[in-house]
């Protein structure tokens, strides 16, 4: 009789079409009735080879290919590139086009941790949520529209500053809009960070301890929320974040529940930085004066620091107007690598919580 | 003989019987197969509705919640005709059989789900002598008649050849077990206080006190009930089996068109059942202090129902999703050992007869 109704562990494909998966990560799950004993993610369903055509492209071509990688977060994946291209030729960029910088680059985190945490509920079941980040998200996106024309991929970034200067309300327009992000900050406490079931499905599962976070490479969000206090911009400050007044978030036992907190006290953070950034916001260029002829030559790491960690551009350049060598450090590729070692032996539940957790983006994973 | 039949849900005349005696020159088996017939008219027109009523509520309640309209277009009056289109659109669509599916069972389980769902309503009192059948077991036969729901979802999850199918069928199959014996536990306390399995006694009991006010006992078992019902259709926070950020759509994954619809009909008739059950067995049923007089009682007994939906709408668009383990601990550690206590206080109180002399002391104020 044993012998008939032994059980036995089977394979499950999750994605590439999941509902789960944020768009075509592919899981094989080894299961073991509803827990999951192993989980093997398999990536390259978006792949574009944007590093190969960039090295196709002339210098200020490249800027628009970049939005297309981390697509919630352009503005952050604009910014390594054109600084690494300044430090490169040794362009002074205008105060002014830093501090713009500095505003959108924030403004973007925001808009993407507040979209994240929209996804974030619908993953564990709660579909309220997500509605309410896509409309805090909206207005952001309204911003980024009046200043660049586009709602996602801006192509705002110039080598030497920025496309276009900002319109004149538009320091009366973000501080609205910081307002009422803080403002809706408590209805999220309210329906997922306060929720008794919230919190018992998201505490103690996920857990990535300190050393293994450090040994997998991961930045960003999933360090912190490990507790390792390291962010790039204080770090190794670029655009002088140096003068900016604001705290690391971060988390204690690396918990899923933590790395949440941590995405959360970073919108705060980040509504604190805009809201300095608007105060030193004064007249002046916004562009620097750039060669007309791009030709920058050398070998360059630039690195910063996106909504999702640590994105670099290494970039060689051998002194023609396109680049030799084009690589990018992506943060959500480098995170997804520890997908495998925390989704095991977990509840099949939890693996839409790991992987909201983990917070990827599929065109930066593949590129 | 319209008006007179609409008669019915506002007089207080039972129907069985004046049906009877307008109809006195046929014979008796037929009789009985008339009133069958209207029975079953009734109820199924009944249900439709509600259940269509019941979507648009859904999608206007989740709008509102989440800051939009919800559905606007369609009949132009804040899209009341939406859940006609949307019929209509599951009737046009194609039928998809998968290839690795069990064929039979695959194609009688969303008939198994849905009669079981439509039988439940015999013996519901939607008015004064609005009762298909009062059974003398009616309590007891409504439990066992939607227990059955869980055959046809592991019929369902079985045979449509889908791994995350057969997942959700399990876990929907250990979740309404399990969430059955709490809910019926809760269900005895209130029988206890009533001392009749009759649905039609309780809404008698209840003619001026609702059992739920029996604080702090009655109240408890309302809520045991009223937890343990959601879970047992499967509505959020308890959708482990239709989770779709993990099974995708659950059992019925692999269904489409009119099948479909027939499982979606069927979920959304428990949702009434259990709604139904609990105002009559702990809200009084159509009854509403003396005011059945004025008010139909037909429409009281909606009202009721309406506002439980309500909530368990509610609970939808606000909670989210327990993981499974959470889900039985919750059931066999919390709501077990409560529903037991409530069990046993509910017999004490009424070993010293407190439930009687309650409802005689109100009754004759």
């Amino acid at each position: 009789m044993s012998e008939i109704l032994k059980t036995e562990e089977f394979l499950m494909n999750m994605g590439p079409q999941h509902p789960a998966t944020h768009g075509v990560l592919r899981l094989v799950l080894t299961m073991n009735g509803e827990v999951v004993v192993r989980a093997i993610p398999h990536v390259g369903y978006l792949h574009r080879s944007t590093e190969k055509i960039l090295e196709n492209r002339e210098y200020i071509q490249i800027i628009p290919y970049l939005d297309r990688m981390d697509y919630l977060a352009a503005m952050c994946n604009e910014l390594p590139y054109v600084l690494a291209i300044e430090k490169l030729m040794e362009i002074d960029v205008p105060e002014r086009a830093q501090t713009i910088r500095i505003i959108v680059f924030e403004l973007n985190r925001i808009v993407s941790h507040v979209m994240w945490w929209g996804n974030f509920g619908l993953e564990l079941g709660a579909f309220t949520p997500m509605l309410y980040g896509f409309r805090e998200r909206e207005e952001g996106l309204n911003l980024f529209e009046y200043i660049s024309g586009q709602r996602m991929t801006y192509n705002y970034m110039r080598i030497g500053g920025v496309a276009r200067d900002l319109p004149d309300d538009f320091s009366e327009r973000t501080k609205n809009y910081l307002k009422i992000i803080k403002e809706k900050l408590k209805d999220y406490d309210g329906l997922l960070t306060e929720n008794i079931i919230f919190q018992q499905r998201t505490k103690n599962i996920g857990i990535i301890p300190r050393e293994t976070a450090i040994n997998y490479a991961l930045s960003g969000p999933m360090l912190r929320g490990s507790g390792v206090k390291w962010d790039i911009r204080k770090g190794e400050p670029y655009c002088s974040y140096e003068n900016y007044d604001f705290e690391i978030p971060t988390g204690e036992t690396g918990d899923v529940f933590d790395r949440y907190m941590v995405r959360y006290n970073e919108i705060i953070q980040s509504t604190r930085i805009v809201e300095q950034a608007l105060e030193k916001l004064k007249p002046g260029e916004f562009q620097a004066k750039v060669p007309k002829k791009i030709t920058p030559k050398g070998e360059i790491y630039f690195r910063v620091e996106t909504p999702r960690g640590e994105m670099g551009i290494y970039l060689v350049s051998n002194g023609t107007s396109k680049p030799y060598r084009f690589k990018v450090r992506a943060a959500s590729f480098c995170n997804l690598s520890i997908a495998e070692e925390v989704m095991k032996e977990c509840y099949m539940a939890d693996l839409p919580a790991i992987i909201g957790s983990i917070d990827f983006i599929l065109g930066d994973v593949d590129r | 003989m319209l008006l007179k039949l609409i008669g019915y849900i506002y007089n207080q005349n039972t129907l069985w019987e004046d049906l009877g005696r307008i109809l006195h020159f046929l014979p008796g088996w037929l009789k009985v197969f008339l009133a069958g017939g209207f029975a079953i008219v009734f109820i199924a027109a009944f249900l439709v509705i509600m259940v269509m009523f019941q979507t648009w509520l859904e999608r206007k309640e989740a709008g509102h919640i989440q800051s939009r309209h919800g559905p606007m277009r369609v009949g132009l009056w804040h899209g009341w005709a939406q859940p006609i289109a949307d019929t209509i659109k599951l009737l046009l669509k194609e039928d998809i059989t998968p290839k690795a599916c069990d064929l039979w069972v695959f194609r009688l389980a969303p008939i198994v789900v849905f009669i079981p769902a439509f039988m439940a309503y015999v013996c519901v009192p939607f008015g004064n002598g609005l009762i298909a059948s009062d059974l003398n077991l009616g309590v007891i036969y409504i439990l066992a008649i939607t227990s059955l729901v869980v055959t046809a979802i592991i019929m369902a999850g079985w045979s449509s050849g889908n791994k995350f199918a057969v997942m959700s069928a399990f876990r929907s199959a250990a979740q309404i077990v399990s969430y059955e014996i709490p809910m019926i536990i809760a269900i005895l306390s209130a029988v206890l206080a009533v001392g009749s399995f009759k649905m039609g006694d309780f809404v008698a009991a209840q003619q001026n006190f609702w059992l739920i006010l029996f604080f702090p006992v009655q109240t408890i078992a309302f809520l045991i009930y009223f937890i343990s019902a959601v879970a047992e259709t499967n509505r959020a926070p308890f959708d482990l089996p239709e989770a779709e950020s993990e099974l995708v759509a659950g059992y019925f994954t692999e269904y489409s068109g009119m099948k479909f619809a027939l499982f979606f009909l069927a979920e959304y008739t428990n949702m009434v059942t259990v709604s139904a059950v609990a105002t009559t067995i702990f809200l009084g049923g159509w009854t509403l202090f003396g005011l059945e007089n004025i008010i139909p009682p037909f429409f009281i007994f909606l009202g009721k129902v309406l506002f439980l939906l309500f909530v368990i709408i509610w609970f939808r668009w606000t909670f989210p999703r327990l993981r499974i383990d959470q889900l039985m601990n919750f059931c066999w550690k919390v709501l077990l050992p409560l529903s037991l206590i409530i069990l046993v206080l509910s017999g004490l109180l009424a070993s010293v007869n407190v439930y009687d002399r309650v409802f005689d002391l109100i009754n004759n104020i």
